[in-house]
């Protein structure tokens, strides 16, 4: 006697595979790519939180006996003195009118009064409070005020935020939108293979089998979307970091290498919402069958 | 002699108002027996059939098989007594992309049983039938014949206790329909109890068993 192997019960390709695998795909390519976007998201925050905590701006209101870059020096000279502050370097004319050139022109720079400015550098382990460079100033007779930036961080702070929390919102709709449309497939495949489940189920097959059946499929073509969209997800970010030279397509969202992290778990992610959304959608509609052939 | 089936006061109708397809249906069908349900085309014998291997729920009444009400019956309980069922379907329904070895070992299969502790009798069994050839085709490769022996292996390969055949020799020759008999005599010579709905008059009257006669949903004849 020959010994047979036996074949897949459920039919290994069908036509609508491919529409489901193709949906499936895309919408695993957004949620990766919307984590990395994420990511990016959150590392320019912190990039651009870390550069403005390193940094204080003072400005100095010159006493009537001495003249402004007279005051900002002075005070720069105060400032490095402060623990905390590794270097303070009082802003001249020249350089504030090069600032504000882009923005007010070339023709009225030199009648506009210019405010005194101090740029100081902090250390960034144990930076001065913005407390103690006011009472250092103060205490020298200097009329400044103190800008530590706080407000802006905390602006760009919210902002890194709302980015951040945008793309782990699309990245969980399009993974949402993916277990509907498993969830549709399933529903459609097993209204395609009805009389195939009646036969298994006339047969002996408990509904914990059929679902199995259904759920494996279902999680092996998810997995294997779920890497192809992976896949995509990572060429474009190759696509980004590459093309886009030191800084990144933008430094808006500083891409790196290592986000390729985050595609690490989409096949597994699509296969485990594949089977869950597959089990569920069989299990009910095997219980709807049998409510119906038991009155139950 | 305990029940395999039992119908008390049996009433079927698949639409709410639509009419009743099988009216007061009451009879016993002792474990280990054999009978013919006979009956001219649309009396109500493939729907009799589908109440005992529950695959529907009857409008009124009560069926019992092998003391479960099919009304009352968790999914477990209707897989474990499906399991102990072999149903020939008059449409066969067999499955596609399955070989025709892989149908037939269908029911050994859902049940968990691995292919090298059945491969061997579900071949000898396709010979038996005459399938030895076809082992490896598909259902639409094969005649309505080879379909029919083929659903026939796939209801008695299990050694099932009941055994529903809905017009088992329809499509086959008269050798090969004394043939199918003969295999039922020897299960049910074996414990199972036969009930095989057809308009074969002459095969009843060869085999000399008793049977039940349905004329538009009312049995009007039944074995004593």
């Amino acid at each position: 006697m020959r010994s047979y192997r036996p074949g897949p019960l459920l039919p290994t390709r069908e036509g609508r595979d491919v529409a489901l695998f193709a949906v499936v795909a895309i919408l695993c390519f957004l949620a990766t790519f919307g984590a990395m976007a994420a990511a990016a998201a959150q590392r320019a925050a912190d990039g651009w939180s870390r550069a403005m905590a390193a940094e204080a701006t003072v400005q100095v209101n010159p006493r009537p006996d001495e003249s402004g870059d007279q005051a900002a020096a002075r005070a720069a000279e105060i400032l490095a003195a402060v623990p905390g502050v590794i270097e303070a370097e009082a802003l001249e004319r020249a350089e504030a009118e090069r600032l504000l050139r882009p923005w007010l022109g070339e023709a009225i720079l030199p009648d506009l009064p210019l405010p005194h400015l101090v740029v100081v550098r902090l250390d960034p382990d144990q930076p001065a409070q913005a407390a103690a460079l006011s009472r250092a100033l103060a205490e020298a007779g200097l009329d400044a005020r103190v800008d530590d930036h706080s407000v802006w961080r905390s602006d760009v702070g919210h902002a890194a935020q709302t980015a951040t929390f945008a793309a782990i919102g699309l990245a969980g709709l399009a993974a949402l939108a993916a277990g509907c449309a498993v969830i549709f497939a399933c529903g459609a495949a097993l209204q395609a293979r009805h009389e195939m489940v009646q036969v298994l189920s006339l047969t002996g097959a408990t509904h914990a089998y059929i679902a199995n059946l259904f759920q494996a499929r279902f999680a092996w073509l998810a997995a294997v979307a779920g890497a192809a969209g992976a896949l995509g997800a990572i060429g474009l970010l190759a696509a980004v970091i590459l093309g886009g030279g030191d800084q990144g397509l933008t430094p808006a969202l500083p891409f790196d290498w290592s986000d390729i992290v985050m595609a690490a778990p989409t096949p597994v992610l699509a296969a485990g919402l594949a089977a869950l959304a597959a089990r569920l959608t069989v299990r009910r509609l095997l219980h709807v069958a049998y409510r119906t052939e038991t009155r139950g | 002699m305990s029940s395999a089936v039992r119908f008390e006061t049996v009433g079927l109708r698949y639409d709410a108002y639509g009419p009743e397809v099988l009216r007061d249906v009451d009879f016993t069908l002792p474990a280990g027996s054999f009978h013919f349900l006979t009956g001219a085309s649309g009396a109500g014998k493939s729907s009799l059939l589908k109440l005992i291997y529950l695959g529907a729920a009857p409008s009124r009444g009560q069926v019992t098989v092998f003391g479960q009400e099919t009304t009352r019956i968790s999914p477990a309980d209707r897989t474990s007594l499906r399991r102990r069922m072999g149903v020939v379907f008059h449409d066969f329904q067999l499955i596609d992309h399955l070989t025709a070895f892989d149908n037939a070992a269908l029911p050994l299969r859902v049940a968990g049983q691995k292919p090298k502790a059945y491969s061997e009798d579900v071949q000898e069994l396709l010979n038996w039938v005459g399938l030895g050839a076809r082992i490896e085709s598909y259902p639409p490769a094969l005649s309505a014949g080879e379909k029919q022996r083929l659903a026939i292996a796939r209801a008695v390969v299990g050694r099932p206790w009941l055994i529903l055949a809905d017009e088992p020799t329809g499509a086959v020759d008269d050798d090969m329909a004394v043939r199918i008999l003969r295999l039922f005599v020897e299960l049910n010579r074996l414990g199972a109890t036969v009930l095989i709905a057809t308009h074969d008059h002459e095969l009843v009257g060869r085999s000399g068993m008793p049977s039940l006669h349905l004329d538009r949903g009312r049995l009007t004849q039944v074995p004593a």
